[in-house]
């Protein structure tokens, strides 16, 4: 771990202290700062899955009466391509003043056969992906407010540190 | 005889008619209106003769942009006709000429006014406010920040993995469009750019430039449907006629990312998915006009980006997947090569008024048919195709043939 990240982690640490983190949006991941996982689910006759999950009606032609179950998707999968925002993104995306680039990938995942997009976490460029690397998913905050911090999903390149380009 | 009928299940384009496209600024339903009066003058028709207005609708210019075919109905002066308005985002325009369409084939009219018009904002086209939460379009830029040129990356960058495309592949598409939207008067941007200034132009969604992906502009087109049995009272000697209209919508699975998803649909539970979403698009018009791509004399494809054009190229069965970039440096798809695409200047020149785009293509396809297309005229071009995709699911292609 680079000194700038224990700074950034500290940093991080003691707004927890005095900010409450919530999901960006509600439902959609869980909480859990160390394993935290995508929430979909899936429609128990097909066996096929949806995110954001479905809880109402089977999307799959034929299995509309199918029960749906909400599942955990898998955390890791591989690099299905990926691109980023070299501009601030407008409202309603919550930009940093000045914009801080970054990186938007889309992930496949093995089991579920299926491909979702995410942002990049905070520290990795274009530079740092590769055609089917393994990412796995991480949480960050997405912005804040006076009280709260509003979490996101992110991937994660699996095993790599950030190679610079660190947000200083 | 000397005036050549057409067959009774085609509609013929009797005229069309833009506004430039631009940033003018001004109220969507000017530009619109200037666009039927040259569409009625295009095909000696008047205003009191028309039966039908199909509007395109655009969601930025308030309710008269939700109603757009009364709008322009009461703009030209209340006549008491029937309309309807098509929202379909991109492929709103070909389903408003479907609309027009299939009034005429069904024998309700058989004189018809297709429109679509639209003034934007600057920069990055954002969603509407008022569905938040629930609305897939807006998480997905409150989110991830995921705007439309996130997902043109996403395309390109595969592009670049999967087939060995380059970044001087994809700016040599907008050499190639610049070069024949510099002669368009219609077009926004009438200048040829090198591929140098493409390169150095800064870049939006990596790999893609400034100079790569669609601005948004005002504009409008519009054009004049009869049956052929107007078409033939009218003297009109071997009209352009649409042989073909897709409006398909995905098949499930659909297994690429697309706007404003957060995923593909899984695969896992059932069967493969079959021919992807975009190649499914352009068989649906094929198999109505009864042509293949090898009768393509032109098409006009949807170029968000430079890079979609190239997979565009496979969409349409021009080359198997994976050829594009080699048809594209051999010149294929430039003027004077087999198969012309966006002889226009496409997306790229005029930047993207969204529900007169699918018309301005048809527009585009009527005036090569026609042998009106200036410097930048396909040589004896016969048969045409043009295709888009509006976000949230719809296909859209047209065949026009002559």
């Amino acid at each position: 771990m680079t000194v700038a990240q224990i700074a950034t982690d500290s940093a991080t640490f003691w707004d927890m202290a005095s900010k409450n983190r919530v999901p960006a949006v509600e439902g959609w991941f869980t909480m859990d700062d160390t394993n935290p996982a995508l929430i979909g689910s899936r429609c128990v006759d097909s066996g096929n899955y949806f995110f954001p999950k479905e809880l109402e009606h089977s999307r799959v032609p034929g299995f509309g009466d199918s029960k749906l179950e909400e599942v955990q998707l898998s955390r890791t999968g591989t690099l299905w391509s990926w691109t980023d925002a070299a501009y601030a993104p407008p409202p309603p995306f919550v930009a940093q003043d000045p914009h801080v680039p970054f990186a938007i990938a889309c992930v496949e995942l093995a089991e579920e056969q299926m491909v979702i997009m995410g942002q990049v976490a905070t520290g990795f460029s274009v530079e740092d992906l590769s055609m089917g690397m393994e990412m796995e998913l991480t949480l960050e905050t997405l912005y804040e407010d006076d009280d709260n911090e509003y979490i996101v999903w992110k991937w994660k390149p699996v095993g790599a540190g950030a190679t610079g380009g660190e947000a200083s | 005889m000397s005036v050549e009928t057409i067959a009774d299940d085609a509609v013929a384009v009797a005229g069309v008619g833009m506004h430039q496209w631009g940033k003018w600024g001004r109220n969507f339903v000017e530009y619109g209106v200037v666009a039927i009066e040259r569409a009625l003058a295009d095909a000696g028709v008047d205003w009191s003769e028309v039966q039908f207005v199909a509007g395109g609708g655009t969601v930025r210019n308030g309710y008269p942009g939700y109603v757009a075919g009364a709008t322009f109905a009461q703009a030209m002066g209340w006549t008491g006709i029937p309309i309807s308005t098509s929202y379909a985002a991109c492929a709103s325009g070909v389903q408003a000429i479907q609309s027009a369409r299939a009034q005429i084939l069904a024998g309700f009219c058989d004189v018809a006014v297709v429109v679509g018009a639209d003034t934007t904002p600057k920069g990055f086209l954002k969603p509407n406010e008022g569905g938040s939460g629930t609305d897939p379009d807006w998480l997905r830029f409150h989110l991830m920040g995921a705007t439309n040129p996130t997902y043109f990356g996403m395309y390109a960058r595969r592009r670049m993995e999967l087939f060995g495309a380059t970044e001087e592949d994809f700016a040599q598409v907008k050499v190639k469009n610049s070069a024949v939207g510099a002669t368009n008067p219609n077009a926004r941007y009438q200048k040829a750019f090198s591929l140098d200034e493409v390169m150095a132009s800064p870049m939006v969604a990596n790999p893609l430039r400034l100079l790569e992906i669609c601005a948004t502009s005002d504009g409008a087109a519009a054009m004049v449907l009869v049956s052929a049995e107007r078409a033939a009272k009218m003297g009109l000697k071997s009209p352009v006629r649409i042989t073909g209209v897709s409006t398909v919508t995905p098949s499930y699975p659909n297994a690429v990312i697309e706007m404003p998803n957060f995923s593909t649909d899984s695969a896992a539970g059932v069967a493969e998915p079959g021919p992807t979403f975009r190649d499914s698009i352009a068989a649906a018009a094929y198999a109505e006009a009864g042509v293949g791509p090898e009768d393509l004399d032109l098409a006009e494809v949807y170029d968000l980006s430079s890079a979609l054009e190239l997979d565009w190229y496979e969409n349409i069965g021009l080359c198997p997947e994976g050829d594009a970039e080699k048809l594209l440096r051999d010149g294929e798809t430039s003027l004077g090569g087999r198969c012309p695409v966006n002889p226009s200047g496409g997306l790229g020149a005029f930047g993207e008024a969204v529900p007169a785009q699918a018309i301005a293509q048809v527009c585009e396809l009527t005036w090569q048919l026609r042998g009106q297309a200036g410097a930048r005229q396909v040589e004896d071009a016969k048969v045409g195709l043009t295709i888009n995709q509006g976000l949230f699911g719809h296909g859209s292609s047209v065949i026009c043939q002559r």
